[in-house]
């Protein structure tokens, strides 16, 4: 790991409801953690935040930030992309005012997701393990040179920006009437073009892509994103420029 | 000369195809609505069946779970088929699995009686790289044929309350998820399951011919944290995704979270399945281990009219003699 930089595992009681008893327990948990962790907005919340998940989508390692003006944050992964090349890292930018949410790691002044995949829910794989162990500790080593002075020069980093939300075909009722298309299920990251396939019924008629240009789809087939109305989110490329940090 | 023995065996004309057993199991959520969907419209365009094709009922084993999109409401709706379970008191408030259990049992057997459909085909998926298996849960009943070794009295599963039954098990597959792979090959391997019944019906006869069949021998649990028992290793990745390759005394078996091999210590060289099953964390499994062996399925085709006949007396007759 990064040598003497000291952090401390915070584990914290359940919270005695200050919120009142009949809140859902997430959103208890939210406002502990913005207790914890923010006040989201004010000087004393945490500088950064990296929020760990795993997705049963094939997205690799990816990054996901929420703001194109964050050029610490750009600046960080830039360097973790470069740290595990040639292994490969892309950033998503979700920005998209209806579609974005917001996360728990927003209550930091710098949130940063880390999505591996693919990995079933309720399974641990050695390999994404790893792989997000890896990632986390080029990411640690980049705060550890950045508070001991070290000067990031400007650079591009390409994003993949969060277009539109693409719900499964259904039915009168809601039920879901086609599946992700094989030649689409697995291919996150991979351009899809206008008349491309997207879904296939469950009696095997195959569904098109009838957008107008081409798109780079991604969260294919997540599991937790059947019940939000998501098959897959499409995104467009885009190279963001990063300024100059150091500390200050 | 040698005649070869064939063994004949009563028509098949009732058979169940159940999904949903586990809700998150979504290939055969998906396939019996759409089973279910096709013999709608069947029955609407009033197509005439034929003979030898059974009555085919399809099931949706836990409905409450598969609204949930979870494996179980209570209890594991898969473990709720035995004897004893079935047949227990009805006093006291019991688990939404064990009320349907018995709905099932009601519906689908008595299990063990002359009322049990002829065939149960239970569809499940796993998150383990098992390709397409067959399950089968009696005792000497050769079933990628995977085999419990379980009395009639002791099977807990759905599938042991018809006079014949297994599970169609099909992954990788993530739970919560349907992939279109995974469930196109389950459509084709029920569609054939019901195709062979049609041909046996109608007399086809079926050679002898030896199978190779895994038989569960024991379970590995991942090594645990004393005091909390939590996971202290993962599958190491030499074993992940090699369901079914031959597991060496000495082999890699567990990587621990700080990148220690923890290896296989048993003697036998033994196959591994089910290896890294979501559900299983719960159930001390982190993989199954079973031994092959080759075996010799006998010719078989439908009993005839005559031979029935002759069996019912056989039966009538020794139920007389008090055997």
């Amino acid at each position: 790991m990064c040598g003497h930089l000291s952090y401390g595992l915070c584990v914290s009681p359940p919270p005695s409801a200050p919120g009142g008893d009949d809140l859902p327990y997430e959103v208890q948990r939210a406002q502990e953690i913005n207790r914890i962790f923010g006040p989201k907005g004010s000087p004393e919340a945490y500088d950064v935040v990296f929020d760990l998940h795993n997705t049963t989508s094939n997205m690799g390692c990816t990054l996901i930030l929420e703001s194109s003006t964050d050029h610490f944050n750009l600046q960080m992964m830039n360097y973790i992309k470069k740290a595990i090349a040639p292994a490969s890292c892309l950033v998503l930018l979700n920005e998209h005012p209806l579609l974005k949410y917001s996360t728990s790691r927003s209550v930091a002044k710098h949130p940063v997701g880390l999505e591996v995949g693919p990995q079933p829910q309720g399974v641990l794989r050695s390999n994404i393990f790893e792989a997000m162990r890896v990632l986390l500790k080029h990411a640690l080593d980049f705060i550890e040179l950045f508070n001991e002075g070290m000067e990031f020069p400007p650079c591009t980093v390409e994003v993949f920006r969060v277009l539109e939300r693409v719900d499964y075909p259904r039915d009168a009722n809601g039920n879901i009437i086609a599946m992700v298309h094989p030649n689409l299920q697995d291919c996150d990251w991979e351009p899809l073009n206008p008349g491309d396939p997207m879904f296939q019924t469950f009696d095997g008629k195959t569904i098109r892509y009838q957008g107008s240009g081409t798109v780079y789809p991604t969260f294919i087939n997540e599991a937790a994103y059947y019940e939000k109305q998501q098959a897959f989110v499409t995104t467009g490329r885009e190279a963001l420029v990063a300024s100059a940090i150091g500390k200050v | 000369m040698e005649v070869e023995q064939v063994v004949c065996l009563p028509r098949l004309s009732r058979v169940a195809v159940c999904g949903g057993t586990h809700g998150n199991e979504l290939s055969g959520v998906y396939l019996v609505r759409e089973l279910q969907k096709e013999v709608m419209e069947k029955e609407e365009e009033e197509e005439e069946e034929e003979e030898e094709h059974p009555s085919v009922s399809m099931v949706l084993s836990n409905p409450r779970a598969v609204q949930q999109c979870r494996r179980y409401v209570d209890t594991d709706l898969n473990r709720c088929f035995t004897r004893a379970d079935l047949n227990g008191p009805a006093s006291g408030p019991l688990p939404y699995e064990m009320i349907r259990s018995r709905e099932l049992n009601a519906k689908l057997g008595p299990k063990g009686r002359s009322g049990a459909v002829d065939l149960v085909c239970d569809l499940h998926n796993t998150t383990a790289n098992m390709g397409l298996c067959l399950i089968a849960q009696m005792p000497d009943i050769p079933m990628r044929f995977i085999h419990f070794e379980l009395s009639n009295k002791e099977s807990y599963s759905l599938d042991s309350v018809g006079k014949h039954g297994f599970a169609m098990e099909i992954g990788p597959q993530p739970h919560g998820v349907v992939r279109s792979n995974v469930y196109t090959a389950m459509k084709a391997g029920v569609q054939h399951m019901l195709d062979w019944v049609c041909f046996f019906n109608s007399g086809t006869l079926f050679e002898g011919e030896s199978v190779d069949v895994f038989t569960m021998i024991k379970h590995i649990d991942y090594p645990r944290d004393i005091g909390t028992r939590n996971i202290t290793a993962a599958v190491h990745p030499h074993l992940q995704d090699r369901d079914f390759c031959l597991l060496r005394p000495e082999d890699p078996l567990f990587q621990t979270f700080s990148g220690e091999t923890l290896r296989y210590e048993g003697n036998e060289p033994l196959y591994p399945f089910f290896i890294n099953e979501g559900a299983y964390y719960e159930k001390g499994i982190a993989l199954s281990l079973a031994r092959k062996r080759r075996v010799m399925i006998p010719a078989i085709r439908v009993q005839t009219e005559q031979e029935r006949q002759a069996h019912v007396r056989e039966s009538a007759s020794e139920e007389e003699d008090g055997l």
